[in-house]
């Protein structure tokens, strides 16, 4: 890594940021999207009856939601290379001389910040509609785990991006792996004893489960299954892992 | 010295031979020139030579540097000018170029004043500002090669550099490669599959087809070794004459393509009289007739043995030398 490299990754994300800003349409989707949920959701479940469940469902369901939302916003992030792919930008940025890996900490960098902002407005929305906060300190813990979701989903794209041609597969890849992932993450409702055996084992296979139970632990500081820091732990070696495997395919993969 | 090498390159799709161990050197500080059609393996050749795909066979080095081994000293001395488009359309044409300037480590001064030299250079100053997706395909097209030249390589790829150009803009494109080569020495490769670009730009020159390259050298020497002129001839029995004249020691390079013959000559308005004499002693009947100075066209149907594939792109001004009654005949 070179002062190169860094004019690097400092270009790439402004340009995500630039992208990012202009198209409207995106900044209110990925914004509303979430929102949808958390109120229809929220207020429809409101007065269900969970086992397990402590406080409000609104509670309990808006970490869930900051989740989703740095989720699909990252992976879309990862997943965008495609579309530089099509478009042939791609080789312009492959064939500039800096390295493959500030590329994708670039890349990786500008996702993330676009998914932290729209998480961190859920987040306020969520305070705002009453949701109670643990303490500061859990908030700062929320952001480190919102930051290392986001890096984990951003290399989850990146891996996607290299696997498939174009978009055609895009949509059977939201509804085969990213339905199950959100189903099983404790996002709608809590994991614990009255549910059947198995649920619990692919809830507990499932990486989303840890974001989602850290968030909720260090953000509300109620409903959580482990500690907090645990789960951290648990995203960092994933967090690096997948980010590890998508910086590899994106280095394979040929414009 | 030679600041591209290339040995036995070769890059195969699922089956596909796209190129065929392909051996070539470009010296320092020409314009050499890749001469095919399309799908000849102009392009694969580019982009394993810029490190964008991985060589099945084979390598190849640039500026001294192994493009398997060294591919980041190779990409610090090169640009590229892709044949299709590779712009951010999202950001402006202004923006693209700060893109471009700062991964390849310009300081803010020199990116500036570089910025508006070479928009100026392509006439889009005025529109610097505007989105590149509102830009038409030219412009688009001139924003690429303006971008190329941004941070003055020492070896520049031109993948078709002028395609689907105006005349004029291509003629300004030509004088700038030109000046470019001269006052910064930059090594330009270029491919196309445009006679006459070829012909006006390049040193040496290659022709490639099916993935490999028939001949290399200079235009001069290719077009002298057609013949000083070229005479084709079209007639009532091409087979018979064509055995008869064999045997004229004053001809060289007698070739068949289908409806009509080529031939090679010195001096040959003077030839014409004496090749109608020998058709009419074998019965004969010659329908049409032409002598002209080789041009590269001729050249290439020399070494491939049919004309460049049609293309159905605009500005192809100058390339088509045949007369009308050969034009009609053309093999597929």
């Amino acid at each position: 890594m070179n002062q190169k490299d860094f004019q690097a990754i400092y270009m790439l994300w402004l340009r995500q940021m630039k992208r990012f800003l202009r198209s409207k349409s995106r900044v209110v989707t990925t914004i509303v999207q979430p929102l949808f949920f958390l109120f229809i959701l929220g207020f429809g479940f409101n007065l269900a009856v969970f086992p397990g469940l402590q406080g409000s469902y609104i509670n309990f369901l808006a970490p869930g939601i900051i989740a989703m939302a740095i989720l699909f916003s990252s992976m879309f992030t990862g997943v965008s290379v495609l579309w530089d792919k099509q478009s042939g930008f791609l080789q312009e940025v492959l064939v500039a001389p800096v390295s493959r890996l500030s590329i994708v900490i670039g890349r990786t960098i500008g996702g993330a910040t676009i998914a932290l902002f729209q998480g961190l407005i859920i987040m306020v929305i969520a305070i705002a509609l009453g949701v109670p906060i643990a303490g500061f300190q859990g908030l700062v813990l929320t952001i480190i785990i919102m930051i290392l979701l986001s890096f984990t989903a951003v290399g989850f794209g990146l891996i996607i991006a290299s696997k498939m041609r174009d978009f055609e597969g895009f949509q059977s890849i939201i509804s085969l792996i990213l339905m199950p992932l959100l189903f099983l993450s404790s996002m709608f409702y809590p994991v614990n004893e009255s549910l059947p055996g198995w649920l619990q084992i692919l809830s507990f296979c499932n990486p989303l489960f840890y974001m989602i139970d850290g968030i909720r632990g260090s953000f509300t500081g109620v409903n959580y299954v482990f500690d907090p820091l645990v789960n951290l732990g648990i995203i960092l070696v994933l967090c690096i892992v997948i980010m590890g495997l998508g910086t590899y395919f994106f280095n394979k993969s040929e414009a | 010295m030679d600041i591209i090498i290339t040995e036995n390159l070769t890059k195969t799709f699922d089956g596909f031979t796209a190129v065929d161990h392909v051996k070539f050197s470009v010296k320092e500080g020409e314009i050499f020139g890749f001469l095919g059609p399309n799908g000849a393996g102009k392009t694969t050749t580019i982009k394993m030579l810029t490190t964008l795909l991985y060589p099945t066979e084979g390598s190849a080095s640039i500026a001294g540097f192994d493009i398997l081994k060294q591919r980041a000293m190779v990409r610090e001395n090169i640009g590229v000018v892709f044949q299709e488009p590779a712009l951010d359309t999202e950001l402006t044409g202004r923006e693209n170029l700060d893109f471009h300037a700062r991964m390849y480590g310009l300081p803010q001064d020199k990116r500036k004043k570089r910025i508006s030299e070479v928009l100026t250079l392509v006439d889009l100053l005025d529109k610097k500002d505007v989105l590149v997706k509102n830009y038409s395909g030219g412009m688009k097209r001139r924003l690429e090669i303006a971008r190329g030249l941004m941070h003055s390589p020492r070896v520049l790829f031109l993948d078709e550099p002028t395609l689907g150009l105006d005349a004029q803009t291509r003629r300004a494109i030509w004088e700038y490669i030109k000046q470019l080569n001269k006052d910064e020495n930059t090594t330009i490769f270029l491919t196309t599959h445009y006679m006459d670009e070829a012909d006006f730009l390049c040193n040496h020159i290659g022709i490639i087809d099916h993935g490999k390259i028939l001949v290399m050298d200079t235009v001069n020497t290719l077009k002298k070794s057609v013949g000083n002129d070229v005479i084709t001839l079209s007639c009532s029995n091409n087979d018979t004459l064509q055995k008869r004249l064999e045997n004229e020691t004053w001809i060289s390079n007698i070739t068949p393509h289908g409806t009509f013959i080529t031939l090679g000559a010195e001096r040959g308005e003077e030839k014409i009289p004496v090749i109608f004499d020998i058709a009419r002693s074998i019965n004969v009947s010659i329908s049409s007739v032409d002598v002209r100075k080789p041009t590269l066209d001729d050249v290439f149907l020399h070494y491939t043995g049919h004309r460049i594939r049609e293309q159905t792109t605009e500005a192809s001004g100058g390339r088509v030398r045949m007369p009308p009654a050969f034009q009609r005949r053309r093999r597929p």
